[in-house]
């Protein structure tokens, strides 16, 4: 490769890697904890392992948890019910204006064949929401998503010029060569090297699926305008329903379409999360790719049938599949310590970078500059 | 002095850890129980080319290797 040419990458490595670091740092700390979510729950909700010893199907009425939730939080509006059938629990949520605003929510849990009442009301789960906010939106909503979105956009690049530029630097190179005992930044340059090269493929896995959930809120938009849309155009012209009917009925007749699906979730009848005329039930499969994708059911919520259980298009899929890629939950504990490890690696790589381009700014001339010398070669052989 | 390494020498390794992570990341995701052990044992491999590269001298390695 030309110097020139590698010159450019080098630059575009540099200052995609500085626009994009400082956010990255904040992803990958809370990140950190967000892998460990479910376990640091079960630590904060030790009742729910009680739980665990029940089995067989849930029994116990949906509608009537939903109207004893309501009886709880006077004036509130059911939004969503999800059956976990590993725990088993049934949650419910209600919001406070019915206009789709969750931050006035209530969330009460409910044990799944009993119907007893489970105390959610710990301190921690706030302290997770919180980590979780501050990971996937900086506390700036969909704006934030957004933004985070363009970041994923910017790593991308960094770490593909990173992996082009890394050829020239290692010219003379053996591969993995970290020399502790020298000067000049070298050090950190090669622990960059190694560190970056050696996890570059799971850094763009999680580039990409932080891409992928990042623009979820548009995804969804274009799915509700492009399928949904054609599905719902029999309604249009329909009052948005007042009397449903009951949340079992819904359960009943989402089940019976697809007898072999798992039911996780029924939303109600809503215009941004499901439709003014329907309840929207989701679905997973029962192996283990098929219970990452989900598949919607549309019941009508006036008369208890449903309307449409077609498939999610591509892109739905390609999100969903991307949740569990980002969080590593999806293969057990020692998965989930791996992707630890992985990241506090991604985390070292910006950190040695950063350092790197400090050392650079304040004059140090090590191997890192490229500056007059036209011959690339004996620059990174002056080691 | 030292000879310049091909392209091919540069890459092969990062190439062959390509394709381990990847497979690691999809045996997860596409089974499970001795996928999932298959998962930990591939994605393991980087963290211990890691810790190899950063622990151990070059020399040593160099002298070791051939």
């Amino acid at each position: 490769m030309r110097t020139n040419r590698v010159r450019l990458w080098y630059r575009l490595h540099r200052w995609s890697s500085l626009i994009c670091t400082l956010f990255l740092l904040v992803s990958c700390i809370t990140g950190l904890p967000l892998i460990f979510h479910d376990e640091i729950d079960h630590l904060m909700h030790p009742g729910h392992s009680l739980l665990q010893t029940a089995s067989g199907h849930a029994s116990v009425s949906l509608q009537s948890l939903v109207k004893e939730t309501e009886r709880l939080h006077p004036g509130m509006h059911p939004m969503f019910v999800v059956l976990d059938e590993q725990q088993p629990t049934v949650h419910v949520t209600l919001s406070r204006t019915g206009n789709g605003d969750l931050s006035q929510r209530v969330i009460e849990s409910y044990n799944a064949y009993t119907g007893a009442r489970i105390d959610t009301d710990v301190p921690g789960q706030d302290f997770m929401d919180y980590v979780l906010k501050l990971h996937q939106e900086l506390f700036a909503d969909i704006p934030g998503e957004l933004f985070l979105g363009v970041m994923a956009v910017v790593l991308l690049v960094s770490l593909i010029s990173g992996a082009i530029v890394y050829g020239p630097f290692m010219r003379r190179l053996e591969f993995g060569t970290v020399r502790w005992n020298r000067s000049n930044g070298l050090p950190w340059f090669d622990v960059h090297n190694v560190l970056g090269i050696v996890t570059l493929c799971w850094m763009l896995l999680i580039a990409g699926t932080g891409l992928l959930n990042a623009i979820s809120t548009p995804l969804f938009a274009a799915w509700r305008a492009d399928r949904m849309a054609k599905t719902l155009t029999p309604y249009r012209d329909l009052p948005p329903v007042s009397e449903t009917v009951s949340v079992d009925a819904v359960r009943a007749a989402a089940q019976l379409s697809l007898p072999d699906r798992k039911l996780t979730a029924i939303v109600y009848p809503h215009p941004l999360y499901s439709s003014p005329w329907h309840f929207l039930v989701y679905t997973e499969g029962r192996t283990p790719i098929t219970s990452r994708i989900f598949t919607p059911v549309l019941v009508d919520a006036r008369t208890g049938h449903v309307t449409s259980s077609q498939q999610f298009p591509w892109y739905i899929h390609a999100l969903e599949v991307s949740r569990p890629l980002h969080f590593g939950d999806y293969g057990g504990l020692p998965l989930k310590i791996i992707w630890a490890f992985l990241d506090i690696a991604f985390i070292a790589v910006l950190v040695s970078g950063l350092a790197l381009w400090w050392k650079k700014r304040n004059g140090s001339q090590g191997v890192l500059d490229l500056g007059r010398d036209s011959n690339l070669n004996s620059e990174v052989s002056s080691s | 002095m030292k000879r310049t390494f091909t392209w091919l020498e540069i890459y092969r390794w990062p190439m062959l850890l390509f394709v381990v992570i990847t497979s690691g990341v999809l045996s997860a995701l596409l089974g499970d129980h001795i996928w999932d052990s298959l998962s930990w044992l591939l994605l393991s491999v980087p963290l211990l080319v890691i810790a190899l590269c950063l622990l151990i001298p070059n020399s040593w390695r160099r002298a070791k290797l051939r």
